[in-house]
């Protein structure tokens, strides 16, 4: 992990890029240290805001000579929604670069890289990184509607290899990002897949790159209050190198982890939407309430 | 009250008869990991006490996800007790903290007092380690999951257990739960039991719903609440238990506050109500830099109202 840094960060600018805002910030000392698959934070409405938790963004782009970082957001709740009223000018308080990025050999490799939704933000300097080092890129990039996909012309001016689908069929082949994924790993004759997108989709994605013979690195998206390692409410189960699994912290040793190695049955339950059965939400909690069921209920 | 410079208050405070501190300014339990990540902000030795995360004897895995959630003013964790239990803070935590010229107190917790104490007894000899905080906050398996804190008794016999079998040159600290009819007695009943501090308060417990799932947000159902929302429970807390030592129902013994402390300002209305020192929780979260923040905020506060030193405000809303 880099050493994160504290900073007050300027807005430049925001825009509108979809159904997303395009968030430009001045952030000193933070561009250099930033790789591919980096997360910030953001802290909306100041240390008296009543709404304490920092809301955490991947880096869509990193600047060292201008010292700006770029992120892309969705309006999704409280803090995003305050987040998007911001105007150039204003500061918000930024803690970054966090996390462990995506690993990237330094020998030319060739990789699929499938986001899902604003997923994509992180994978354009990913195919930056590897394509400088002499490697081949093919992307997959999937999203509910038209408007939810973001950087499909960005993709395409790094590669022809690009395949785009949606749920709705708005934009595209209709399908799930899974779909055109294994026919992307041979055409491109791919070794490795890195994925960034909801929980489900990124299990689905090491499904596929597993049976196809490649590697798969996944960018994990678990709810974080503290984004830097000391309050453990991040935690994913994760299979070590000698087999078993424990409950790692998603902000510190990921969001990125070898797919092969989350106990995804147990990671998370399945996306909250109001057309998730009750019964498989249980199903998946059940899974752990008959392991904790002495735990204690508080910290 | 004449207003001094900040630079001349004198920010010492005492941890226990043996033991002073060179600020009142600390972290609380689960807030500050072991203190590695911290560092990037802030240094170990800048802070007064280091709180560690609750250790138990043996590594526990703690509660399933989602453990979090952001409520008005604060959230709500079900973190659970999850580390990697007392031989490795031992072994690999305590030794790189002590180099750092940390000071640090490790809260303890068990499922029956013996194991509070077997905890308690390894850290003996150990560098750095300036104090124990007994987290009677956990629930106890003998009985029925009721957390020890809720019953002046049972309190009682973990803090005497610990006490026994803790270096004696330690002060012994028990972390008291808002949660019950009378902090007061609980207080007593540590007091009595031997503690040598008291940390006020641990989270309270709460729930919140997700209307996506239309289920607990919660994997555990319950979480304990923390943050600014729970500032005035806990200053209510620290001021009736203060109170109680100024009426002789018991011993005068340090508190250290805690509860929703963001800013100097705050960490003063605790000092007012009878805190000789604070600990910063959940704001670190929201800015890794609060308890240096909190402690050049205090201090500046303690200038501007005239006071030579910390000390001289601990209690002073009492007079
Ligand atoms: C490593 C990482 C990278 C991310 N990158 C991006 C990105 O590039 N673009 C983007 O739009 N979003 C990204 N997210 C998701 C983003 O953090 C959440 O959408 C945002 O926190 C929601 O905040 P809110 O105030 O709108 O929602 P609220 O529901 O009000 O948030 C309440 C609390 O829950 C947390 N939370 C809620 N939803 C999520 C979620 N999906 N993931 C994590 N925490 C959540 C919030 O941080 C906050 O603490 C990322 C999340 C993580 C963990
Ligand atoms: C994520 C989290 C984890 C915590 N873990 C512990 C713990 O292990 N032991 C303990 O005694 N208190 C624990 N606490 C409680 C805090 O130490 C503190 O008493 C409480 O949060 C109130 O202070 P605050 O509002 O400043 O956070 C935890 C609190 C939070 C938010
Ligand atoms: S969010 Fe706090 S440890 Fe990961």
């Amino acid at each position: 992990m880099a050493r994160p840094v504290q900073t007050p960060a300027e807005v430049l600018g925001i825009e509108p890029a979809g159904a997303y805002h395009r968030l430009l910030l001045r952030a000193p000392g933070v561009a250099e240290a930033v790789l591919p698959g980096h997360f910030v934070t953001l802290a909306i409405g100041g240390r008296d805001s009543a709404t304490p938790l920092r809301r955490a963004f991947s880096v869509h782009r990193a600047d060292p000579v201008a010292d700006t970082i770029e992120l892309v957001f969705a309006e999704h709740g409280r803090g995003t929604r305050a987040l998007a009223r911001h105007r150039p000018g204003d500061t918000v308080d930024l803690v970054g670069p966090l996390g462990t990025p995506f690993p990237v050999a330094d020998a030319p490799e060739t990789a699929v890289l499938v986001a899902g939704g604003y997923g994509s933000a992180p994978m354009f300097s990913l195919a930056e990184a590897i394509l400088a080092r002499g490697g081949r890129v093919g992307f997959v990039l999937g999203a509910a509607t038209a408007d939810r996909l973001f950087g499909v012309a960005a993709a395409r001016a790094l590669t022809p290899h690009v395949a785009v689908v949606t749920d709705d069929g708005s934009y595209g082949a209709r399908g799930r990002a899974t779909d055109p994924l294994a026919a992307m790993i041979r055409a491109v004759g791919a070794t490795v897949v890195h994925s960034c997108g909801p929980m489900p989709m990124l299990r689905a994605v090491t499904d596929v790159a597993v049976a196809a013979g490649a590697r798969s690195h996944t960018a994990v998206e678990e709810a974080m209050a503290c984004g830097f390692g000391v309050c453990m409410s991040c935690v994913l189960p994760v299979a070590g190198a000698d087999g078993a699994t424990r409950l790692v912290r998603s902000c510190t040793e990921g969001p990125v982890f070898d797919g092969t190695t989350v106990r995804w049955p147990e990671a998370s339950p399945p996306e909250p939407s109001p057309s998730v059965e009750p019964r498989e939400v249980r199903e998946v909690r059940e899974v752990w309430e008959v392991r904790e069921v002495r735990e204690g209920v508080r910290s | 009250m004449t207003a001094l410079e900040p630079a001349d208050v004198d920010m010492s405070a005492p941890l226990g008869e043996s033991v002073t501190l060179p600020n009142p300014v600390g972290t609380a339990s689960g807030c500050a990991g072991y203190g590695r990540e911290l560092a990037a902000f802030v240094p170990p030795a800048e802070l007064g006490v280091l709180t560690t995360k609750t250790v138990m004897v043996r590594p526990r895995q703690g509660r399933p996800t989602p453990r979090m959630a952001e409520t008005p003013s604060g959230m709500l964790n079900s973190v659970g007790l999850q580390g990697a239990g007392v031989d490795h803070l031992v072994t690999r935590e305590l030794p790189w903290l002590a180099e750092r010229g940390a000071r640090v107190l490790v809260s303890v917790a068990g499922e029956r007092p013996e194991e509070f104490a077997e905890a308690a007894a390894r850290l003996t000899g150990r560098p750095g380690v300036v104090g124990v905080e007994v987290n009677i906050s956990c629930p106890n398996v003998a009985d029925r999951g009721l957390v020890f804190a809720a019953d002046p008794g049972a309190a009682h016999e973990v803090v005497a257990a610990v006490r026994a079998a803790t270096d004696p040159a330690l002060p012994v600290y028990a972390k008291l739960t808002p949660d019950v009819t009378s902090i007061v007695d609980v207080a007593v009943a540590c007091v009595e039991a031997g503690a040598d501090g008291l940390s006020m308060i641990n989270t309270l417990l709460g729930a919140t719903m997700d209307l996506d799932t239309l289920r607990p947000a919660l994997a555990g159902v319950t979480g304990g609440l923390s943050g600014p929302a729970v500032r005035p429970v806990a200053v209510r807390c620290v001021h009736q238990v203060y109170a109680a030592m100024r009426d002789g129902r018991l011993r005068t013994v340090p508190i250290l506050g805690m509860g929703g402390i963001t800013s100097g300002a705050d960490a003063l209305e605790f000092a007012l109500a009878g805190a000789s020192g604070v600990a910063v929780g959940t704001a670190i979260f929201t800015n890794p830099s609060a308890p240096l923040d909190v402690l050049r905020e205090l201090r500046q506060a303690l200038a501007e109202r005239g006071f030579a030193s910390f000390r001289d405000a601990v209690g002073y809303a009492h007079r």
